[in-house]
């Protein structure tokens, strides 16, 4: 009974306790999810594009946020080094497409996702000898003043976080469906080879879709960067967005952003109001479970697309 | 010129389905086999044996259980450290609760809950697949790790969390604990690696082995043509799940001798996937070359930075880390099929030398 009580009774009860902590609970979930989003969303490009799952985004984010602080420190104001870094993180996909991309043609998915593992080996190392592997801080002068709203608190860094996300993915939403460039990526995550018999460029497009995946990379490692500083963990976020791309499917961008909104919350209220009755530190695998059972009654996610099969 | 079956006739079908029909390859096996049972232990210091042969056979063992469920029935997954933590704090408990048993049965004991687990963590296999499965997967590897560092039971309420390996006997000789000879505890894993590759092997000619790779190769086809996916799914988690429980455990006992739940993290569910896919997919050769490699090569790359070019270790460290990135990368597309196709390759052309045409 105890138990029973303490996974179905108890936690409502807080929650009808305190209405506005609930509201906090969950508005802390959402700037979470935000974030998550920020990292699924440059997955999706990724595997929408090119069908491979870049592992490697999460150090792609801790590779631009290196690089973006380390460009700082030599006393580059921030908007110059902005521009600097997005133009690595190009060369970067022009680098990847050429010398990992390319030569593996064709191979099965599970070699590509294989690649993009040694990448994030790769690029850590990289980033760690080029700019070291202490905590820095990174600061592009985003402000931090909690204020209240109708007894609420909020953060203005969260709201800034929330505005950059969807600002992202308006303009990402327009260069997909009014852009020539867009229309060919859209073209080529339907069907590769039809793409390439109407003549767009496969190579071209990889390398366009990795270069936007490496300036997401960069917003998020900003934001997470500024939030709790870059160091080698930020490359762990990608475990965290793994779950957002299950639940939103993998090929669907407001999937990342839907899903990376549940899972933020759903992550927030069980670990405040279930995380006591588990034992605490549930963070790591909340968020899987949460997915899992989504998953069980839409197997394809959210937003994914109809999964058909034919023998 | 050495290597040719011409005139090797076979007289019976027990024959004709040995698992090396070419005598040349019994003769190979056997001299490897000698080489590694004996000539090694005489041969090896204690180095040789705690740091580097150990971990690789219990490595190779795992990399068997994972090319079971990821090569030959085609699930991918990303919950090997989680299962072999099953298998680790099982056997633990096992052999702190019954301490007479011998340490064998312990190890499979323990490898039968990971089964277990594998099994459960193995139905969503059933709803979703590719890469849908290997995030699932994920949540096995975060759970259990979760679960065993929270609760007390698994490490007997230990207050520093770890688990440690008791002395445990067979036949009077120590294998486990930390007074345990390295060449017994080496023995013990290379006589439990050959048993498991053995049996391996011969469940993959089987018709349980073929079943798995009609569902790799395309489970909706297999369906159709009478294979039950659910069985069929289950029964590869479970005997995969069964493997890596035994090599966690050997991993505990045998080579850590303490350990917590850090040392079954996600690194090590990526270091076995990497051995698999280095090694070759469904090969059992494959996944002992992949873990030979594995283990062979950070330790090479290290004396090589360190030693070598006397580099600071953090320098090295990050440098290690690039070239191992870039080593995989290169592997992948010099031979995505694995170091055992280039064994493969190597025997193809031994049998035509030195008259290539």
């Amino acid at each position: 009974m105890g138990v029973l009580n303490e996974f179905f009774v108890l936690p409502f009860l807080d929650i009808a306790e305190a209405p506005l902590f609930f509201i906090e609970v969950i508005i802390g979930g959402l700037s979470a999810g935000v974030m998550y989003s920020l990292v699924a969303l440059g997955f999706v490009l990724i595997f929408k594009a090119s069908g491979v799952f870049n592992f490697a985004q999460g150090v792609l984010a801790l590779f631009a946020a290196l690089t973006l602080v380390g460009i700082m420190e030599w006393g580059v104001p921030a908007p110059v080094a902005l521009l600097l870094t997005a133009a690595v993180m190009v060369g970067l996909a022009f680098a990847v497409e050429r010398l990992v991309l390319r030569p593996l043609v064709n191979q099965e998915h599970i070699i590509l996702f294989m690649s993009t593992i040694g990448l994030a080996y790769f690029l850590e190392g990289l980033g760690d000898t080029l700019w070291g592997s202490n905590v820095k801080k990174l600061d592009i002068g985003i402000p931090e003043q909690s204020f209240e709203i109708g007894g609420v608190l909020l953060n203005q860094f969260e709201l800034v976080a929330a505005a950059t996300a969807g600002t992202l993915v308006a303009v990402l939403a327009v260069f997909f469906h009014y852009t020539r460039v867009g229309r060919a990526l859209r073209a080529v995550a339907d069907d590769h080879q039809a793409a390439l018999s109407v003549g767009i460029p496969l190579k071209t497009i990889w390398v366009i879709v990795w270069s936007v995946a490496g300036i997401v990379a960069l917003v998020a490692g900003i934001m997470w960067g500024s939030k709790s500083g870059v160091q080698f963990s930020l490359s762990l976020i990608a475990l965290k967005a793994l779950p957002v791309l299950i639940l939103g499917g993998f090929t669907s961008v407001p999937g990342a952003i839907v899903g990376g909104l549940i899972i933020g919350v759903g992550e927030k209220i069980g670990e405040v109001y279930w995380g006591p009755a588990l034992g605490g530190a549930i963070e790591n695998w909340f968020a899987y479970v949460l997915a899992l059972m989504f998953l069980v009654f839409r197997p394809q996610g959210l937003f994914g697309e109809k999964i058909i099969e034919r023998v | 010129m050495l290597y040719r079956e011409a005139g090797q006739f076979k007289s019976s079908y027990g024959a004709d389905q040995a698992v090396f029909p070419i005598a040349q390859d019994r003769w190979f096996i056997a001299a490897a086999a000698v080489f590694a049972f004996v000539v090694v232990p005489l041969i090896a210091d204690d180095y040789w044996l705690q740091a580097i042969l150990i971990p690789l056979l219990v490595y190779a063992l795992a990399a068997l259980g994972l090319n079971v469920l990821t090569g030959y029935a085609g699930q991918l997954s990303l919950g090997t450290g989680g299962f072999m933590a099953v298998g680790a704090y099982m056997s633990y408990k096992i052999t702190t609760a019954f301490p007479e048993l011998n340490i064998i049965v312990v190890f499979l004991f323990s490898g039968l809950f990971s089964a277990a687990v594998g099994i459960v963590f193995g139905l969503p296999s059933l709803r979703i697949k590719g890469f849908y499965l290997a995030v699932a997967t994920l949540a096995a590897q975060f759970f259990l790790i979760w679960l065993f560092n929270k609760v007390g039971w698994f490490y007997n309420y230990n207050p520093s969390g770890t688990i440690d390996a008791p002395p445990r006997a067979m036949l009077g000789v120590l294998i486990t604990g930390a007074e345990a000879q390295p060449e017994v505890k080496y023995l013990t894993a290379l006589s439990l690696l050959s048993v498991f590759a053995l049996l391996t092997k011969n469940l993959v000619r089987s018709s349980v082995g073929r079943a798995w790779m009609a569902i790799r190769d395309m489970d909706i086809a297999a369906e159709i043509i009478g294979i039950r996916p659910l069985r069929t799914k289950l029964l590869a988690f479970a005997i995969s799940s069964f493997i890596c429980g035994v090599a966690g455990a050997e991993l505990f006992a045998l080579h850590f001798g303490s350990v917590e739940t850090l040392a079954f993290d996600i690194n090590l569910s990526f270091l076995i996937l990497f051995m698999v896919i280095i090694g070759g997919l469904g090969s059992i050769l494959g996944s002992i070359l992949g873990a030979a490699f594995m283990v062979l090569m950070p330790i090479a790359l290290t004396n090589l930075f360190v030693g070598g070019l006397g580099m600071q270790a953090v320098t090295a460290k990050h440098t290690e880390f690039m070239v191992f990135g870039g080593l995989i990368i290169f592997f992948l597309i010099v031979e995505p099929h694995g170091l055992a196709r280039l064994w493969q390759i190597a025997k193809e052309k031994l049998r035509l030398w030195p008259f290539p045409y």
